[in-house]
């Protein structure tokens, strides 16, 4: 019957041979680790700057930016599943006839020749011997067959034929967890069949989900899928968005989620304890709309979706804002915003379009205490937004409500950057002891009004020569036209203009000189104007030193302003939070069948390893003289140390009861 | 024949496991009923379901694991005995932690785990001294020095778990949230595990090796605490609040636990196969325990951690199902347990079917604890993911 191996049983020994499933081990773990080194399911666009054209086109062709959905890996993980299907079944006989076949036929030779025998001549006659062997098998455990055959007897006894169960459950909870998750629930292979054939073409484009086109869109008795969608508070949604690759798919729901309300709740530390969402699901198989809330950790199953809190964001807050203009040029300018939506500004001499971007209600900062240390606190609401002007150029602002103590004084906070990459450029202004910012925006006025400052160098310049009794029209002239254009300088363009100013005059060597002496000039003069601007507020007297303190940020500020690129300051002063809760909805049908080869692979670990299939051979011989002849000998198949042990045990048990001293 | 039959008959009969248990068994069956029943009158009505569940599943276990293991009654007892003390002396205000004199210098579990800490390597010190000295006294005393830390440590784990709850109902959490605790958690482990099979075989001289490992490991907590201010007790954050955390970790960590011990008894046959054949008389082929004996264990320490390994990815599986909407999302810890996995299922596959021993296997041991290492720690450095509990 054995015939020559032809091709197929080759195939067979291929896949079932065990060099082939260590290598798939090996291969599987190492294909494994690129994913994990290389992040997966990013934006394009960060790949392509990462790697350059030529690696991100080679990289992307191998499939690296999902490796865990790519053709070459789901193949290794197919080549699993048939080399253990493979291995099961080459090795099922063979384990079958091991738990049935207690081998009662041994030749006396294969005993004689076994690692754990002992033979024994008994006093007992072998009806005697044999009752006693058998009564002594039972007790330890053993299930016995007895064969007698050309005047001797065997018992077989074997125990823990369960171990073998443990290589079967191993190997099919394997299959079953590959099969259930790979196949059942990998809403993946699913879309690049459909690819393939057309049939499906994932939306690259950011547009609203209504203007996507059908072929980018899932049915909703699509059988296995996991996205997300961002539903804010007091809106509901129908549909998901799955990731595929560098673009998305839209798949629709059997039912609609509505969200009532999103809240954080946070611990007395200010870290967030839980992230909760109160949903209704309206369908029109309920009877009336299903009320409930889900949490982190605790999802919603409806229909075999489940629905999981996984993210919030803002959902459109409305927000009161004040645009407090930098020169008295342009008039105040308030709006009633809502996140996401743009405003068209068209108060100053440019155009601008204020985007609205996020709204946070809690920040939570480093901050620095007055004695040194840092301490996280939280500094209140902030806006985030944008303005885009007419060349299309825009500059991102984050902007906090409330002033922010930063080493004993106050400011209002703002973060400016032009790009996403960069880190957020701080302008800080000043807040006045009636915590606002009129006395800024006063001074900021009164150093823009050439005629103030001219007044007000005028008046510092004389009693200054005066005390040094100095009497020089010509040199007073000077110095009040150079602090009048210095002043003006300053306001229109920060310190960087004065640094202009001086290299255009000057020669090298004098530069340094020069600057020296252009900062007193010009810190004369803005003290003078600060001082009209205390005086207006009804501060008379010498400057206290917060006045004397607040002069200095105000010039720091002022210094900034240039770079802001803002012509107004943009406060928040009222809002109405609304929050958007970020669901994950999956449907996955593998579940249960994964959970359920879970199972089986535990039970089959264990019998595996703490179940040792052991066998026990009794020979019994009558001989001549009503006396036996008695070979005893086991093996086992795992935990040798521990069998040998134990027959040592059970030869002096076998000696003390058959043996009868007459060894 | 009568009297003799007697005799067979005795010889015979075997008796059943519940027959073989003696007085201490039972005493101690009780104590483990006991204390549970008390904590459940005292406690039951703030538990949810799974708390009770969790509750009666463990007292049968530590029955069990009592009257399998006999040297871990008195060790659970000494550490009650001294948790209880602990949690007396702070009598309800976290104030004392540095008030107390007991709490201060002994049992507040900075203090009990910085004791830990110091009996570990001095542990370490006299397990390679009673080596090289063939003194059987060093020996048994760097025992009994491994036991002392083991209690102080889990002492020191038992009174952090009350601290969190004194610091803050709301703060309240089983001690193996963070790195941390885990590392505490990780010594423990690996040290009961070693006991366990120094007590079963009866050979202490591997002692030094194991302790090596969690020496490396009490380095890095300390470090982690001092410079990194690791020991503070925070809330949880809201994906680590759920139930899976309190079996999913301590059965990763008894994995963990078990991977590096394999390999530790793999150095060790390593050292001794390399003695064996270059210089029989020396240190490594003559004091250490014989090569089938450290094949034998490294096989042993093996299967442990891959079974409990096994349920720990399957629990944590389970806990993703339900915390972040996937059992698997090829998340960088999820695939670097996986890649653990596979590495020992190969080891495994190796020594069961092509019956491989020796020299190579010890050395991929040996590697498995770097693979390990890399999925325990090496993650959490250099990979992001979804596993955010321990950020370096």
């Amino acid at each position: 019957m054995r015939k020559s191996h032809s091709n197929g049983s080759r195939l067979i020994n291929f896949l079932g041979s065990m060099h082939l499933a260590i290598s798939l081990l090996v291969v599987l773990a190492i294909a494994s680790v690129i994913g994990t080194v290389l992040k997966q399911n990013q934006p394009y666009t960060d790949y392509q700057i990462k790697f350059g054209p030529f690696w991100f086109d080679m990289f992307r062709s191998l499939g690296l930016y999902d490796v865990y959905a790519s053709p070459w890996f789901l193949a290794i993980l197919a080549f699993l599943v048939i080399s253990l299907t493979t291995c099961v079944g080459r090795n099922l006989p063979g384990i079958l006839r091991e738990l049935r076949h207690f081998r009662e036929s041994i030749q006396e030779k294969s005993l004689r020749a076994m690692k754990h025998q002992l033979g024994m001549t008994s006093t007992l006659n072998s009806a005697d011997a044999q009752s006693v062997a058998q009564r002594i098998l039972a007790k330890q455990g053993f299930r016995t067959r007895i064969k007698t055959a050309d005047g001797h007897t065997v018992i077989a006894g074997m125990k823990g034929a369960a171990n073998h169960w443990g290589y079967l459950l191993t190997h099919i909870g394997m299959i079953v967890i590959l099969l259930g998750g790979g196949i059942l629930d990998n809403g993946s292979l699913g879309i690049r069949i459909a690819e393939l054939q057309g049939k499906l073409k994932p939306e690259t484009r950011n547009i609203a989900a209504a203007d996507v086109p059908a072929i980018s869109q899932l049915p909703a008795d699509n059988s296995a899928f996991r996205g997300s969608v961002d539903i804010p508070e007091g809106s509901h949604a129908n549909i998901i968005f799955l990731p595929v690759r560098d673009g998305y798919l839209v798949q629709h729901l059997p039912f609609d989620v509505e969200v009532k309300d999103f809240r954080v709740e946070h611990y007395s530390t200010g870290m967030p304890k839980s992230f909760e969402s109160d949903l209704v699901i309206h369908d029109k198989d309920l009877p009336k709309p299903l009320a409930t809330t889900i949490s982190v950790n605790h999802p919603l199953v409806y229909k075999g979706l489940s629905i999981y809190q996984a993210n919030f964001g803002d959902g459109g807050s409305l927000v009161k804002l004040h645009l407090l203009p930098f020169t008295s040029r342009y008039a105040a300018q308030d709006i009633d915003g809502k996140i996401f939506n743009d405003y068209n500004l068209s108060s100053s001499d440019r155009k601008y379009a204020l985007e609205l971007k996020d709204f946070r209600l809690y920040n939570i900062n480093d901050m620095t205490q007055p004695d040194g240390s840092t301490k996280k606190q939280n500094v209140g609401p902030s806006i985030t937004f944008k303005l885009r002007d007419e060349t299309g150029q825009a500059m991102e602002y984050q902007n906090y409500m409330n002033p922010v103590p930063i080493e004993g004084r106050s400011y209002y906070v703002s973060g400016v950057r032009s790009s996403p990459a960069d880190p957020f450029r701080y302008l800080h202004i000043p807040v006045d002891p009636k915590g606002t910012t009129d006395r800024f925006i006063r001074f900021l006025s009164d150093l823009q009004d050439e005629k103030l400052v001219q007044e007000s160098a005028l008046e510092t310049t004389k009693t200054s020569m005066q005390q040094a009794k100095i009497d020089n029209t010509q040199v007073e002239d000077q110095v009040i036209k150079s602090m009048v254009s210095l002043t003006a300088i300053f306001a229109r363009s920060g310190s960087q203009g004065i640094m202009d100013e001086i290299t255009k005059r000057f020669p090298k060597e004098k530069q340094a000189a020069a600057s020296e002496a252009f900062m007193k000039v010009l810190r004369a003069a803005m003290e003078a104007v600060y001082q009209h601007t205390l005086k207006q507020e009804g501060v008379t007297g010498e400057p206290s030193e917060a006045d004397l303190a607040f002069f200095d940020d105000s010039l720091m500020a002022i210094d900034k302003l240039s770079e802001y690129g803002s012509p107004w300051l943009i406060q928040m002063k009222d809002f109405k939070q609304i929050e958007a809760s970020g669901l994950q909805i999956t449907r996955s049908p593998g579940k249960d069948v994964v959970y359920f080869g879970s199972i089986i692979l535990s039970i089959g670990v264990f019998l595996l390893f703490y179940v040792a299939h052991r066998r026990i051979w009794v020979w019994i011989k009558p001989l001549d003289d009503g006396q036996s002849e008695v070979i005893l000998a086991g093996s086992s198949n795992r935990n040798h140390p521990e069998f040998e042990r134990y027959f040592e045990k059970l030869q002096s048990l076998f000696q003390k009861t058959i043996g009868q001293d007459k060894r | 024949m009568s009297a003799q039959q007697n005799a067979i008959d005795a010889l015979i009969e075997e008796p059943g496991f519940i027959r073989q248990l003696g007085l201490f068994d039972w005493l101690w069956a009780s104590v483990v009923l006991a204390a549970t029943a008390w904590v459940f009158m005292q406690y039951g009505s703030n538990m949810d379901s799974y708390e009770i569940g969790i509750l009666s599943l463990s007292a049968p276990g530590l029955i069990g694991l009592g009257w399998f293991w006999k040297a871990f009654r008195p060790y659970s007892l000494v550490v009650a005995a001294l948790s209880l003390l602990g949690i007396w002396l702070y009598g309800g205000s976290y104030a004392n932690a540095e008030a107390v004199f007991g709490l201060k210098f002994l049992f507040s579990s900075q203090s009990a785990i910085m004791w830990m800490s110091a009996l570990f390597v001095m542990a370490t010190v006299a397990y390679f001294g009673g080596l090289l000295a063939n003194s059987q006294f060093t020996l048994q005393t760097a025992s009994a020095i491994t036991w002392s830390a083991l209690v102080m440590g889990m002492t020191g784990l038992m009174v952090r778990w009350y601290e969190s709850y004194l610091i803050d109902p709301e703060f309240g959490h089983i001690p193996v949230s963070n790195l941390y605790e885990v590392f505490i958690l990780f010594c423990l482990l690996t040290g009961l595990l070693y006991l366990y099979y120094e007590g079963r075989y009866k050979n202490r001289s591997l002692g030094g090796f194991v302790l090596l490992v969690i020496s490396a490991a009490v380095g890095f907590l300390l470090w982690y605490s001092f410079e990194r201010d690791a020991s503070k007790i925070l809330p949880l954050v809201p994906a680590l609040k759920s139930y899976w955390m309190k079996i999913h970790v301590p059965a990763n960590f008894i994995g963990y636990g078990a991977f590096a011990l394999a390999a530790m008894t793999s150095v060790a046959y390593l050292l001794k196969a390399n003695g064996e054949q270059h210089n029989p008389q020396g240190l490594a082929a003559t004091r250490l325990p014989s090569l089938d004996m450290l094949d034998d264990l490294t096989y042993k320490a093996i299967s442990l951690g891959f079974a409990f390994f096994t349920v720990a990815t399957i629990l944590g599986a389970m806990w993703a199902a339900e915390a972040w909407g996937g059992y698997w999302s090829w998340d960088p810890k999820e695939t670097w347990a996986l890649i653990v996995w596979l590495n020992y299922a190969a080891w495994l596959h190796l020594r069961f079917s092509k019956g491989w021993r020796g020299i190579p296997m010890a050395w991929w041991a040996v590697v498995g604890l770097f693979v390990t290492l890399f999925a325990f720690l090496g993650v959490n450095m250099f990979l992001s993911g979804l596993h955010s509990y321990g950020e370096l």
